[in-house]
C-alpha cells in the first residue's frame, strides 16, 4: 500500500518537472522533443491556458484550448494572444470587445511583452471598472501563465501607448500577472512565483483590520 | 379616556358621564367647540381643514370635507342621516349611530354623526374607516399630528426624545419609514431637512440647559430646527438603520469652557519653572476632501439597457456626497468636475494634489458582460503594482544641500507613484466605506478589491474607487437612477469619511514623514 503512494508521489513529481521543463523549452524558444500534436502531424499544437468570464461574472476563468506551436517566446506569445481574440467556446464569455485584431507583438530585454492591438479594443469597449480588469488581465495572465518567463505585459492600442481602455486601468507601464482575477487560481499550471511586493522604504504595512482580497 | 385601573369607581362614573353626554349629543344641540384645525396634505400640497372639539372627539363637518375631496354630500330621509357619494359609491351615516355603511359594509366609529344646524359633524376617524373605503386614492388620519393624507404622501413618523450622555446633549429621531435626510447649521439653528412631504410627530418640550434650548417644527412639510444655546460647540450625527425604520442620533457637544485663545510664543521665552505649555493646536485631520465623479463629457462610461449613463449617476452621487461633507464635518470639497465635461484622469489627480486633497473618493459605476452581476464595490490600488513602484520611487530619493550647510534628504515624489505612501490609509477608507456601504446597499460578494486604476496611482493621499453599482443590471439601474438611492449612497460614504476622520483625529500621524511637503 505505501508503496503504492510512493510510487504515485513519483508519478506526480514526474508530471510536475515535465510541465516545467516544457514551459521553459517554450519560453526560451527551444523545440521540445515531444509534443502532443494531432494526428495530421502536420502543424504542431500546444495546449495552453486562455482566459474568460467566468459564470458569475466576477473573475475570470482559465480554459484550456490548442494552439499553433510556434519556434520562441515572441511567435509563441502571438499565437496565444491571437487565441484569446478568437471568440469564447460557449457557454463562456470573452472580455475583450469582439473585432479586436492583434497588430504586433514585441519583447523588450527585460522579458516583458508589448502587446499592440487594434482599436476596435478601446473603441468597442463596453465600459465598467470590472469589464476593463477581465479584459486587460486575460490578455495579461494568457501570456504570463502561458510564458512564465515574461515579466509582465504592456497593452498598447493601434500602435500608441494609452492611459487606459475605459477609462480605469492604468497601461502606461507594463503590468505583471495577477490572480486576484482568476477563478480557482490554484489550478493554473506551476509558474514562476510572481514577484513579491517589496517593501519599499514608503510602503505602509497593509492594516491587519482590512482583509486584502 | 386617561383613568387609572386603581380607582374603579371613577372608571365607572367617567363612563357614565361619557355614555350620558354621547347620549345627550345624540339628541340635543351639540356643542362644538373650534379646534386648532388639521393640515390636509396631498400631492398638490397643503391645506387646512377646519375641526371642532366635541366632546373628547375631534370632529369635522362633512361639508368641508365634501369640498376638499370633491364628494356628495345630500340628506338621507329615510335613515334620518346622510349619504355621502363619491364616483358612484356611497357612505350612509345615520344620526344616533356610531356606524357607517361603506357600500353596504357596516364599520364602526367612535361617536355617532351629529347634526349641527345645517351641518354634519363626524369624528375624524370617519375619514380613515369609512371615506377611505370608497375613494379612489389612499385617505390616511393621522390624528396626533392633526394631519390628512391625501394619495402617496411621503410623511415619515419622527419620533423625537432628547437626553444628557456624558455631558454632551443626544437627541434621537426615530424615522419610519427610512427617510432620507441632510443636517445643515444656519446659525443657532441645527436643521434636519427631511426628504417628506410632511412629518408626522409631536415635538417634545425640553428644558433650556445652554446647549440646546429648543427642538421646533420649523417647516411642517419636513424640518425640524434643534435650537442650539450659547455653549453648544459642535456636533456629530450617526444613522442607525433597521428594517423598517431608522434612528437618527444628533450628539452636540458643548464647547470647552472658556478657552483663551492660544498664544504663541517661542519655546525659549516660556520661563523653565513656568507653567507646562499649552498643547500645541493640531491642524484638523481632515480640511479637503476631494471627490471625483467618474468620466464625464465625451467619456460617457458605462450605460444600462434602460439608458442610464454612468457620468450622470456619479455626478449625481459626488454632489449629494459634496452637500452633506460641508454640512457635516464643514470641510472644503471639490469635485473634479462641476457639469458634464471632460476631464483627463492624470488632471483629476493632479487638481487633488494641488490643492492638498487629504481624501480623494472616485465615483464610478459598473458594467459586467453577465446582466446578473450586480452590488457596489470598492476598491484602491493594488499593492504589487505599487511596491514595484515604491522600489523605483526610492531610486528617486537625493540628497541636496541645505540652507546653512550640510545636506537634507529630500524625497522626490513622482505623482505618478504617489499613492504608494498611502496605501495604509487607503486600505482603511476602503474597509469602512465597505462597512458604511453594507448599511445602506446591496454589496458584490468581492467588495472589497485592488486594481492598478489610474486615477488613485497618481493620488498623493489616501484614496479609493467606489463602484456604487451595475448599471449593467437592470434591477441596479433602476436603483441607482433613484435619488433615494444615490441618498442612501452618499451618506454611507459620508459616515466613512466621518469614521475616517474620528480615526485620524485620535492617532498622530506617524505615517506621514513631518518633512515631506504635502
Amino acid at each position: 500500500m505505501i508503496l503504492w503512494f510512493v510510487l504515485a508521489g513519483i508519478a506526480v513529481g514526474a508530471a510536475a518537472a515535465a510541465t516545467l521543463v516544457l514551459s521553459r523549452w517554450l519560453a526560451t524558444g527551444e523545440t521540445p522533443a515531444a509534443l502532443d500534436a494531432p494526428a495530421t502531424a502536420a502543424e504542431p499544437r500546444i495546449k495552453v491556458r486562455l482566459f474568460y468570464v467566468s459564470a458569475d461574472g466576477l473573475r475570470l476563468v482559465p480554459a484550456e484550448r490548442e494552439v499553433p506551436f510556434a519556434e520562441g517566446t515572441l511567435e509563441q506569445a502571438r499565437r496565444i494572444v491571437e487565441a484569446q481574440l478568437e471568440p469564447a467556446p460557449a457557454p463562456l464569455l470573452s472580455a475583450i470587445p469582439p473585432g479586436t485584431t492583434l497588430r504586433s507583438v514585441f519583447l523588450t530585454q527585460s522579458s516583458e511583452a508589448f502587446v499592440d492591438l487594434s482599436r476596435e479594443v478601446a473603441a468597442g469597449h463596453p465600459g465598467g471598472a470590472l469589464n476593463e480588469i477581465l479584459t486587460v488581465y486575460a490578455i495579461v495572465d494568457a501570456l504570463t501563465t502561458n510564458l512564465p518567463a515574461l515579466t509582465g505585459v504592456q497593452i498598447r492600442v493601434d500602435g500608441h501607448e494609452v492611459d487606459t481602455l475605459a477609462g480605469h486601468v492604468d497601461l502606461r507601464r507594463p503590468l505583471s500577472k495577477s490572480t486576484a482575477w482568476v477563478e480557482d487560481p490554484g489550478a493554473a499550471p506551476s509558474t514562476v512565483p510572481p514577484t513579491a511586493p517589496a517593501a519599499g522604504p514608503g510602503t505602509p504595512e497593509a492594516p491587519a483590520s482590512v482583509p486584502i482580497r | 379616556m386617561m383613568v387609572s385601573l386603581k380607582r374603579p369607581v371613577l372608571v365607572l362614573l367617567a363612563g357614565t358621564i361619557a355614555l350620558a353626554a354621547a347620549v345627550a349629543a345624540a339628541t340635543q344641540p351639540p356643542a362644538a367647540r373650534p379646534a386648532a384645525p388639521l393640515t390636509v396634505i396631498s400631492a398638490e400640497g397643503q391645506r387646512p381643514l377646519p375641526a371642532s372639539q366635541l366632546g373628547d372627539q375631534l370632529v369635522v363637518a362633512l361639508d368641508d370635507l365634501a369640498a376638499l375631496l370633491n364628494l356628495t354630500v345630500r340628506e338621507d330621509a329615510l335613515s334620518g342621516g346622510a349619504a355621502v357619494g363619491y364616483k358612484g359609491r356611497t357612505v350612509l351615516l345615520t344620526a344616533g349611530q356610531a356606524l357607517a355603511s361603506v357600500s353596504g359594509r357596516l364599520v364602526a366609529l367612535p361617536s355617532p354623526p351629529v347634526r349641527d344646524g345645517r351641518r354634519w359633524l363626524v369624528p375624524v376617524e370617519f375619514v380613515g374607516r369609512a371615506l377611505a373605503g370608497i375613494y379612489d386614492t389612499k385617505l390616511d388620519i393621522r390624528k396626533n399630528s392633526r394631519l390628512l393624507l391625501v394619495g402617496d404622501v411621503r410623511v415619515p413618523r419622527v419620533a423625537i426624545r432628547e437626553e444628557p450622555v456624558g455631558g454632551q446633549v443626544r437627541v434621537t429621531l426615530e424615522v419610519a419609514p427610512k427617510t432620507t435626510h441632510t443636517i445643515t447649521q444656519e446659525g443657532n439653528h441645527l436643521l434636519i431637512r427631511f426628504d417628506a412631504d410632511a412629518l408626522d410627530t409631536s415635538i417634545p418640550a425640553i428644558a433650556a440647559q445652554g446647549v440646546l434650548q429648543a427642538v421646533r417644527l420649523a417647516d411642517p412639510r419636513g424640518t425640524i430646527a434643534l435650537d442650539l444655546g450659547p455653549k453648544f460647540g459642535s456636533y456629530r450625527a450617526s444613522l442607525v438603520p433597521h428594517e423598517q425604520d431608522a434612528e437618527l442620533v444628533i450628539d452636540l457637544v458643548p464647547a470647552p469652557a472658556e478657552t483663551p485663545f492660544p498664544v504663541t510664543r517661542p519655546p525659549a521665552a516660556a520661563p523653565p519653572s513656568g507653567p507646562p505649555l499649552p498643547v500645541p493646536v493640531l491642524p484638523p485631520a481632515l480640511r479637503t476632501v476631494v471627490l471625483d465623479p467618474g468620466h464625464g463629457g465625451e467619456e460617457k462610461g458605462a450605460a444600462g439597457p434602460g439608458g442610464t449613463l454612468e457620468k450622470d449617476v456619479t455626478l449625481a452621487i459626488a454632489r449629494r456626497l459634496k452637500a452633506g461633507l460641508e454640512s457635516r464635518l464643514g470641510v472644503r470639497v471639490l469635485l473634479t468636475r462641476e457639469g458634464d465635461e471632460t476631464v483627463p484622469l492624470d488632471d483629476r489627480a493632479a487638481l487633488a494634489n494641488n490643492n492638498k486633497g487629504d481624501l480623494l473618493i472616485s465615483i464610478h459605476a459598473n458594467a459586467s458582460l453577465r446582466p446578473g452581476v450586480s452590488g457596489a464595490q470598492i476598491y484602491y490600488l493594488s499593492a504589487d503594482e505599487a511596491g514595484e513602484e515604491a522600489r523605483r520611487a526610492a531610486a528617486a530619493r537625493q540628497s541636496l544641500p541645505a540652507l546653512g550647510g550640510g545636506t537634507r534628504d529630500v524625497e522626490m515624489i513622482l505623482w505618478e507613484v504617489a499613492q504608494v505612501r498611502h496605501l495604509g490609509d487607503s486600505a482603511v477608507l476602503a474597509g469602512l466605506a465597505e462597512e458604511q456601504m453594507r448599511q445602506a446597499v446591496q454589496l458584490n460578494p468581492r467588495p472589497v478589491q485592488q486594481a492598478p486604476f489610474r486615477v488613485l496611482a497618481g493620488a498623493n493621499m489616501p484614496a479609493v474607487l467606489v463602484e456604487v453599482g451595475f448599471l449593467t443590471n437592470a434591477a441596479e439601474e433602476e436603483r441607482l437612477k433613484s435619488e433615494a438611492h444615490q441618498e442612501a449612497i452618499a451618506r454611507a460614504l459620508l459616515e466613512a469619511v466621518t469614521r475616517f476622520r474620528d480615526a485620524r483625529a485620535q492617532e498622530p500621524r506617524a505615517s506621514v514623514p513631518p518633512t515631506v511637503p504635502r
